[in-house]
């Protein structure tokens, strides 16, 4: 019983880390690939700790492994945001798609 | 007061992380949580309550809720063979004022999958935010400033 859950776990979060692998590939700018890309580090992820939670079933590497999904969506928003800002700033061209760019008359520092 | 109540806290995680429940290790966790309480201790002044626990937790679902139904979404986005989406970059005005709630907002917009914090206007008044999803400005708006700004305001 235990190790169906562990598997449909694991299957979903490399799933999904392989879709976002996919759309870092197809998307067309630099923004709409992170976008892609923040699913492998949200849902992904934490897929695979639930998964290596319940392998161990252990105390200690329960507490563990939670404040490594804590640390790891406290972290990686920050990363994205910097990543973000300085593609913004070096000239990174949006889609010709996109509709609007409400930062073009803001100065960033 | 506080301080010793934030050396405790972090003595306890400390003991339970590294799982050795020894004397020795205790008295270690201390030593430790001393010294990063004397160099971080400033920035635990803003005061949380914990009567409105049942919001924050609420929060915690819903959250947790709208990164899989984001996922989902922007999963299906990537594996349809034509790109049919509108992105852009879109100024958020915000009505939350404490540091902590911007950081709040603006990493979990970040998290939520198809939209991403680009900018923090200098004067902390507006979030610029790229989206994926643009059919329409005012009730992109709306969805977050209903959504997780009023939450996040609701909960602390």
């Amino acid at each position: 019983m235990i190790e169906n859950i562990i598997v449909v776990l694991l299957i979903t979060g490399s799933t999904l880390i392989l879709i976002s692998a996919i759309g870092i590939l197809r998307m067309p700018d630099t923004f709409l690939r992170m976008s892609a890309s923040s699913k492998a580090s949200t849902l992904g992820f934490s897929l695979f700790i639930l998964g290596a939670i319940f392998f161990f079933g252990d105390f200690g590497i329960t507490f563990r492994l939670l404040a490594t999904i804590i640390i790891i969506f406290i972290t990686a928003p920050i990363a994205a945001n910097l990543i973000g800002k300085a593609a913004y700033k070096s000239g990174s061209k949006l889609w010709h798609k996109s509709k609007t760019d409400e930062l073009k008359d803001t100065d960033i520092d | 007061m506080r301080y010793s109540l934030i050396i405790l806290f972090f003595t306890s995680l400390w003991v339970i992380l590294t799982s050795d429940f020894s004397y020795q290790n205790f008295i270690l966790g201390i030593l430790l949580s001393f010294l990063i309480t004397l160099y971080t201790g400033s920035l635990f002044t803003q005061k949380i309550y914990f009567n409105k626990l049942h919001k924050i937790l609420f929060l915690l679902l819903f959250f947790i809720w709208e990164l899989i139904i984001a996922n989902l979404r922007v999963a299906f986005e990537i594996l349809k063979p034509r790109m049919t989406f509108t992105p852009g970059i879109v100024e958020i005005p915000l009505d939350v004022e404490k540091d902590i709630h911007i950081t709040l907002l603006a990493n979990m917009i970040t998290l939520t999958p198809g939209t991403l914090t680009l900018y923090i206007a200098d004067d902390k008044k507006s979030l610029f935010v790229h989206t994926m999803y643009l059919d329409d400005r005012n009730k992109f708006i709306s969805e977050i400033k209903n959504g997780f700004e009023k939450k996040i305001l609701e909960a602390l």
